[in-house]
């Protein structure tokens, strides 16, 4: 039958990411059980995953691209297109908007010029909602990149991006999911 | 320190025995093995090391009565029992794994557990595995926990340093190997089957049981999952026994528990008390009460699946059967204050929207039908509701709402807020049907004002 | 067993089954999506909801799910209940939010299970305000549509495609309300049993393409009982008919051979019915000074004078074919006589299906349905690549493979349907599965050892495994074996001593009767100590058992001789190209030595094209017959449609030819079930055909049975631009089927089934209102008569074996060994003429390891020649790092390598890079590769977007 080999792609794993794979997988009875850490290590490293990053894994753990595709694109910090360099995770959760962070969105959005699954024009960050990030008690949250940010309003969020420009934001669709859903009017 | 965690949470009160925190103090510096040890740590790890068994292990967390703490308070020792043990279990790997994936919305006390004292974890977790019989350990953590997942690590390693963990601890002939494991983000993860899933790799959709977990989980293996704080009680049990932990509760349940409470009160945070506090003292004494100009309209007692209570609940003691009694569950012990001044619709939207969104996928009911009440939620919040739209969500929560109709307890959480809701504060529907839009005005702005 | 009650009413029923299972067994309606009688319960889909109630004071009761609840003594259980009811309606009413409403235009729609469940539930106003999600659909092949819009996220196509069919690259993708099922990127769907999935997914998601291109619904397909020519494993089918042209393969239950499910070559291959180099009418060469000629076409009465002349004029030899029926061979045989009648195989290829027939009747192994392959729990592939060569067979062997599990979860009291706890309980276990071929097959994922090894040291493992399992007794170790597999032979042989249904598998395809030997050795010994020893033995075709049970012939060799010595005047070919038989030179000698050669056939090639006359033949589609398969089935096939212009079924032809010349008896062979009948009478191995199916004159309750559905649209109109007058219905006076929907097409027996239905369930799902328990055996059951009954002849079984054991094969550094290498899609003759089959198919390959690769520097997609039999081949280079060392496969069959299999096996041949080659351009969607250039999707696709 008409079996379509797999070309070698260019984008191969490096010797670090290597490296760290096999970590996990010496914790594993079973080479797939490393998916979700090669995922997450790999995208460490690239900041997000490519179609020529997944197919470089997937190799590695001897998946097929597909199997490793539905846990990739099943998780929320799975990034399956490009990012900035750094993520704002925001925090939309209850106790959070019970304190107002609708209205530090739309002043990040104004100061960054994105909204939800957009990059900054400079490539600096991408604005996604996170679930409950577990400080509540400080609400409104976010990260950005690995650091918390507590207590948000107008002026931290201010000082946090102080030095950003607001320019258009880079057209990147929706956020962690490769499977574009658009919405088409119903009858 | 950007993720100092909990201003609030070291309200000084003399008279209440701190067990869980004992080593958090206000600066919330973390306990490194030096400081555990000076104040008691692996004292319990010692014990049993020269001498307990397992199944004396077993007997005593039995008969402490200590009750699971990620939600469902399903009592721990009685959960540890189903496991095969000795000749009656099939040769290979029994699995223990520590459910740190906490994302229930308005839950935040496991990565006070983890980042402020990461060896009371590791500790609880290896006298766990040792009363099961484990050779595998898993802290399976949320990845957004980048600062105790870093803390985890480092007490990790000082524990493979001390022999406290890996082949033949302290001599006994026991071995346990343990591994953090960093999620991708996904609340369902969080359900322990769907936990196990994502530990083996997959997609987080959840198992069903039969076979428990304690008989068939991680690699087809026996597997025991257990919240944060269920195992951070554990080294204390074993090191002052079943009645000390009996005692410290008020009512029937053992032990302390971490309160928390958030939303628009004075000093929100969270607390270790005694297990049956009543809901008033935390939220009056703990919480200060509610931020000025605001009154209480109701609150979640446990995180965002579990039913509102409201005023007439505030004397009720925090503790499994009175909550459950009044209608709504103890939950994780974070209440969530909505007040008088936040649209309770736009709140229960908030909550659906989230998981809708974090429905797996697997089961119809859950997987359509929380997309179809958030829209519901939408046009009503928005103004374009009807009256209909009232009986259709008295519909879904029938339809969605109970154990068994779903795949897994996620969606039937997810009903709990709305329906009780709907018996609560029917007339704020009512009114934004009527009125054809939401009467509450939306906070756009951390109106607490508080700058850190 | 178990009582039950449902809505107040006591029911016995089985135990071990689940709820749903239960109420489809006592008939009751109980909708489902998720479940599968093949592939159990994991609860996903929430459909199948009743009411338990604790006990008789419990009015209030809980909803559980009908396919994740055991039943148990004494529940007490509400179908009809409001609140069950109400929650399978809400249901429905949720999967309907994002299902577009385009039923009018979808392939899906009157067999759609999701119609009949909507439907059944009661669900009817659309309460839903919100829009409709909406998904990019993807190019997945020539074979299958998809149309993720429709999706209800059952799971069903993933379950079946990874974990039933092995399959992985389809898979289900991201979460909550988007979950999406498709491909990683656009491509061609790689598990040559993707066409289930049309039949899997209970809505329009994925469906039939060839049918979407030339579509009918199905209330408008003429139907009848078919058996697949793809292969010899003889799976069942159902056909459907429209204007005159074959629109679908669909699978026919049969719980013995295919169950629910079919190959592709199979389900696609069938469409070289409609193709364009189909003979309509007969032909009479006219001698244009060409080489080829011209035909002319004659009226089918002239044909037969033409021919019944050629035939007064000396003597007449006949060849017939093991791709055509039983009838038709016999009649061919008795019309030339036995003594000039070939049997058409190639004779490598006829010595080896007598030796496997031989061995079957010898042997005390069982040689078992597919469905017996199922229950085996531990299994010896000797040589045979089934998944090319026998494919419905290695889906069976898969589903051998999670014995171990089912044994793990019985070990924890779990039900052999809970599916999905079953495989995490088990995650990579599998039953063990050991496999020696020339190079790794699809089914090594599941292997728990496999070797490549050449053709002749297959067979000395396999006699070391015998020998092993003898403990030397009855027969002698195998001298110098390597170390290695010494000890491989001696883990088989315990495991197969330690299983309760060892399963050996071997077959004909490497040409090697040491290899076939070497697997009925192991199964005499193993049948020394146990009693249920499977010995499945695949052949080469359709009808290969069949045609070999006729009894030898002459063999093509003695045809030639008997040619050149002027012995033939004429020669009849019956469905059969002699150039795939044997050399072309051999071919062109026979057929110069020869005056007159008539082909019946039903498409053109080489050796039609050869013919003084050709007559125009009947498919299996339009016409009736039996074959035999390779387990010795025998099974019978119905014409579907009437043939058009003058094509005839071979049989009609013969029998008319045997009238016109008044050859004895012919006047008693004018029907069908005369010729089978006569020929069952005379033929002991045959006998048993007449009971395959009832005759002609069979009625059931009185009526004939209809090929047509009751709703059958458009008699009239279909005609419309002729006349609006409704023609006559044509008359069958051959089969009790009649080709129209009057009749009565309920409870006859299984070998009449034209196709499932039942009323509220117009998809395949119906069948389970046709069998007592669902995944049984249809009531009154299973069609089809085995010809060849296990350990009949318990004599000295192991004398029989000569023991010739091989010598080991040394590979050479300079040149290799020849072997065939079978392709599912282009190996095989009929299907290759089916226009998506030929897409999938590629071109022939010479398949070489990677030293040789090396050493000849070149690639995958260059150009390799070869020196054979002093013909220089040239075919593209496909490196298996898999194959066994010494050795260079062809791909059989195909364009350029037709006759390979029957003259080049065990040639050493010099391989070298070819002198000029032009490599051919990707014809797939190689989205795959990640540096080849974008063939868009979105070029490459449908639109994605439904509007509703
Ligand atoms: C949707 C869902 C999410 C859950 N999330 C968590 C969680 O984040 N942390 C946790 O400890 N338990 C969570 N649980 C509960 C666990 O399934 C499980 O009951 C718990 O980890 C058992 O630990 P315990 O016995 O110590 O309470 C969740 C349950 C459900 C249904
Ligand atoms: S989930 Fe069950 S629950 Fe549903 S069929 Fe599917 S058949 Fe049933
Ligand atoms: S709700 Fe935002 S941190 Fe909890």
């Amino acid at each position: 039958m008409s079996e379509q080999q797999l070309i070698q792609s260019d984008i191969a794993l490096s010797a670090e990411e290597i490296q760290q794979i096999d970590a996990e997988l010496a914790h594993m009875p079973q080479k797939s059980g490393a998916a979700i850490d090669a995922l997450k290590i790999v995208q460490r490293q690239r900041g997000w995953i490519s179609d020529e990053s997944l197919m470089a894994i997937a190799r590695y753990l001897d998946m097929s691209p597909e199997a490793l595709e539905g846990v990739a694109t099943f998780y929320n910090l799975i990034y399956r297109q490009p990012v900035g360099n750094k993520v704002v995770l925001f925090c939309d959760s209850v106790s959070c908007w019970i304190c107002g962070c609708d209205g530090v969105k739309q002043k990040i959005s104004e100061k960054l010029g994105v909204d939800y699954g957009e990059t900054t024009a400079d490539n600096q960050y991408t604005l996604i909602p996170v679930p409950c990030l577990g400080a509540c008690d400080k609400a409104p949250v976010m990260m950005v990149g690995d650091d918390l940010h507590t207590n948000l309003n107008n002026e931290k969020i201010d000082q946090i991006f102080s030095g950003q420009v607001s320019t258009t934001a880079s057209t990147t669709e929706s956020t962690a999911e490769s499977t574009t859903t658009s919405e088409e009017e119903g009858s | 320190m950007n993720n100092s965690l909990i201003e609030n949470s070291t309200t000084e009160n003399p008279l209440i025995e701190k067990v869980l925190t004992r080593n958090i103090g206000p600066d919330l510096k973390p306990t490194d093995m030096t400081a555990y040890e000076a104040n008691g740590g692996y004292r319990a790890l010692h014990k049993v090391m020269s001498g307990m068994s397992s199944e004396d292990c077993l007997e005593v967390i039995k008969a402490s009565n200590l009750r699971g703490r990620g939600g469902a308070g399903f009592p721990t020792g009685m959960k540890w029992s189903f496991v095969p043990m000795g000749d009656k279990c099939s040769p290979g790997h029994k699995y223990l794994v520590c459910n740190a994936d906490e994302m229930e919305p308005g839950t935040f006390k496991d990565r006070l557990l983890m980042e402020c004292d990461p060896h009371q974890l590791i500790e609880g977790m290896i006298l766990a595995a040792y009363t099961i019989e484990a050779d595998r350990s898993y802290i399976f953590i949320r990845g957004e926990y980048v600062v105790a997942i870093e803390r985890l690590e480092q007490a990790l390693a000082d524990c493979y340093k001390k022999g406290y963990l890996g082949e033949n601890i302290l001599g006994s002939g026991y071995d346990l190997e343990m591994h953090v494991h960093t999620s991708a983000g996904r609340y369902i993860c969080g359900e322990e089957t769907a936990l196990i899933n994502a530990l083996e790799g997959k997609r987080a959709n959840p198992r069903a049981k039969p076979p428990f977990p304690q008989v068939s989980g991680l690699w087809g293996r026996p597997t025991i999952v257990n919240n944060v704080e269920t195992l951070c009680n554990i080294s204390h049990i074993i090191d002052k026994g079943p009645e000390w932990f009996q005692s410290l509760g008020l009512g029937e349940d053992a032990g302390t528990k971490l309160y928390g409470a958030s939303g628009h009160v004075k000093t929100p945070g969270c607390w270790e008390l005694p297990i049956g506090t009543p809901v008033r003292e935390i939220l009056e004494k703990h919480a200060g009460g509610m931020a000025d100009g605001r009154k209480l309209k109701g609150f979640l007692p446990g995180g965002g699946s579990t039913d509102f209570l409201v005023e007439e609940h505030l004397d009720l003691p925090m503790d499994y059967g009175s909550i459950g009694a009044a209608g709504s569950r103890m939950g994780t012990g974070t209440m969530i204050i909505l007040d008088n001044q936040t649209c309770p619709i736009g709140m229960v939207l908030n909550l659906i929207r989230f998981f809708a969104h974090e429905s797996c996928g697997f089961c119809t009911p859950c997987r359509e039908g929380l997309p179809w009440t958030r829209q519901v939620l939408e046009d009503i919040e928005a103004g374009h509701g009807r009256k209909e739209d009232l009986d259709t969500l008295l519909r879904q929560v029938k339809y969605i709402g109970a154990i068994g109709n779903t795949h897994c307890a996620l969606a039937p959480g997810a009903m709990e807020p709305l329906q009780s809701a709907l018996k609560y504060f029917q007339s704020d529907f009512e009114a934004h049907v009527e009125q054809g839009c939401c009467p509450y005005s939306r906070p756009l702005e951390n109106q607490r004002g508080e700058s850190t | 067993m178990p009582t039950i009650y449902i809505d107040g009413t006591a029911y016995e029923v089985e135990e071990g089954k689940n709820l749903l299972e239960a109420c489809l067994n006592l008939g009751l309606d109980l909708p489902y999506f998720c479940w599968h009688p093949s592939m159990g319960s994991i609860g996903s889909c929430r459909q199948c909801a009743m009411v338990q109630y604790q006990n008789e004071e419990d009015t209030r009761g809980r909803i559980v799910m009908g396919c994740m609840t055991p039943v148990t003594d004494g529940a007490r259980l509400s179908l009809q209940g409001d609140t069950a009811s109400e929650f399978r309606e809400s249901v429905i009413e949720s999967l309907m939010l994002n299902h577009p409403h385009d039923c009018p235009v979808c392939a899906e729609g009157g067999e759609c299970h999701l119609q009949d469940m909507t439907v059944m539930v009661g669900h009817r106003d659309r309460n839903y305000r919100g829009k409709k999600n909406t998904h990019r659909n993807q190019y997945l092949g020539p074979l299958i549509n998809h149309e993720m819009n429709r999706c209800i996220s059952c799971y069903r196509c993933v379950r079946f495609y990874r974990d039933y069919a092995g399959g992985t690259d389809l898979a289900a993708l991201a979460s909550h309300d988007h979950v999406y099922f498709g491909r990683h990127q656009d491509g061609v769907l790689q598990s040559e049993f993707a066409g289930n999935l049309v039949e899997v997914c209970p809505t329009g998601v994925f469906t039939d393409k060839p049918l979407v291109d030339d579509y009918s619904r199905k209330w408008d397909l003429q139907s009848a009982p078919s058996i697949c020519v793809g292969c010899a494993v003889g799976c069942n089918t159902s056909p459907g008919e429209r204007y005159g042209r074959l629109k679908r393969i669909q699978n026919r239950y049969n719980q013995q051979v295919n169950g629910y499910f079919l190959c592709d070559r199979g389900r696609f291959g069938a469409d070289f019915v409609n193709s364009e180099s189909r003979l309509n009418f007969a032909g009479v060469r006219q001698e244009d000074g060409s080489d080829k000629g011209s035909y002319k076409a004659i009226r089918a009465d002239d044909a037969l004078s033409e021919v019944a002349g050629l035939c007064q004029q000396g003597t007449v030899a006949g060849i017939g074919s093991p791709r055509a029926s039983v009838e038709a061979n016999y009649l061919l045989r008795r019309f030339v006589g036995t003594k000039h009648f070939s049997n058409g195989m190639s004779d490598v290829e006829s010595a080896l299906v007598n030796q496997i027939l031989e061995t079957l009747k010898n042997t005390r192994a069982i040689s078992p349905s597919i469905h017996q392959i199922e229950s085996a729990d531990a299994v010896l592939i000797l040589g045979e690549d089934v998944s090319n060569t026998a494919p419905r067979l290695a889906l069976a062997l898969r589903e051998a493979a999670r014995n171990k599990g089912r044994e793990l979860a019985a070990e924890m009291r779990l039900e052999p349907w809970m599916d999905a706890a079953i495989k995490n309980l088990a995650q990579d276990q599998y039953s063990p599965i050991f496999i020696a071929g020339v190079h790794e097959n699809r089914l090594n994922d599941i292997a728990e050892a496999g070797v490549s090894l050449a053709p002749d040291d297959i067979a000395r493992l396999g006699f070391a495994i015998a020998a092993e399992i003898s403990g030397g007794r009855a027969i002698d170790a195998v001298e110098n074996l390597d170390a290695d597999l010494s000890a491989l032979a001696g883990t088989i042989a315990s495991t197969l001593k330690a299983a309760k249904n060892p399963l050996i598998v071997s077959g004909s395809s490497l040409l090697n009767s040491a290899v076939i030997e070497s697997a009925a050795a192991v199964a005499d010994v193993l049948s020394n100590e146990q009693e249920n020893v499977f010995l499945s033995l695949s052949v080469p075709e359709c009808n290969s058992v069949g045609t070999a049970m006729l009894g030898e012939g002459m063999s093509f060799k003695d045809m030639m001789d008997s040619a050149s010595q002027g012995n033939i005047d004429t020669l009849i070919v019956l469905e059969n190209d002699l150039y795939r038989r044997a050399p072309s030179e051999d071919v062109d000698k026979l057929l110069e030595n020869i005056k007159q050669l008539v082909v019946l056939d039903s498409l053109d090639n080489a050796t039609l094209s050869k013919s003084q006359i050709a007559l125009p033949t009947a498919t299996f589609a339009e016409s009736e017959g039996t074959m035999v398969s390779s387990e010795g089935r025998a099974q019978r096939y119905y014409p579907v449609f009437v043939a058009e212009d003058d094509r005839l079924a071979s049989w009609q032809w013969l029998s008319e030819l045997g009238q016109v010349l008044g050859l004895s008896g012919f006047d008693q062979l004018e029907h069908f079930d005369q010729v089978e009948q006569t020929c069952a009478g005379e033929i002991p191995a045959l006998s048993g055909i007449a009971s395959a199916a009832p005759d002609h004159e069979f009625r059931n309750r009185g009526l004939k049975i209809p090929r047509q559905p009751a709703r059958y649209s458009g008699r009239t109109a279909m005609r419309a631009d002729v006349s609006v007058h409704e023609p006559k219905q044509p008359v069958d006076d051959e089969t009790p089927l009649s080709f129209s929907m009057e009749g009565l097409g309920v409870g006859q027996p299984s070998s009449l089934m034209t196709s499932s239905w039942s009323p509220g369930w117009n998809s395949n799902q119906s069948i389970q209102k046709f069998q007592d328990e669902a995944g049984g055996a249809i009531k009154g059951g299973s069609s089809g008569v085995r010809l060849i009954e296990s350990g009949q002849s318990l004599g000295d079984g192991l004398n029989a074996h000569t023991r010739s054991v091989p010598t080991a094969f040394h590979p050479s550094d300079t040149e290799s060994l020849l072997i065939p290498v079978y392709r599912v899609f282009g190996s095989d003759e009929l299907s290759s003429q089916a226009p998506a089959i030929a897409e999938m198919s590629g071109d022939a390959q010479f398949v070489i390891s990677s030293e040789s690769a090396a050493k000849l520097e070149v690639v995958d997609g260059d150009g390799v020649s070869a020196n054979i039999n002093g013909v220089e081949v040239t075919l593209e280079a496909c490196v298996d790092p898999s194959l066994a060392e010494g050795c260079v496969g062809f791909t059989t069959g195909m364009p350029g390598t037709e006759s390979l299999v029957a003259t080049a096996v065990g040639l050493i041949v010099s391989l070298r890079k070819a002198d000029s080659w032009q490599r051919r351009k990707p014809q797939l969607i190689a989205t795959d590769n990640p540096n080849a250039p974008t063939v868009t999707n979105q070029q490459s696709l449908q639109s994605g977007v439904s509007h509703v």
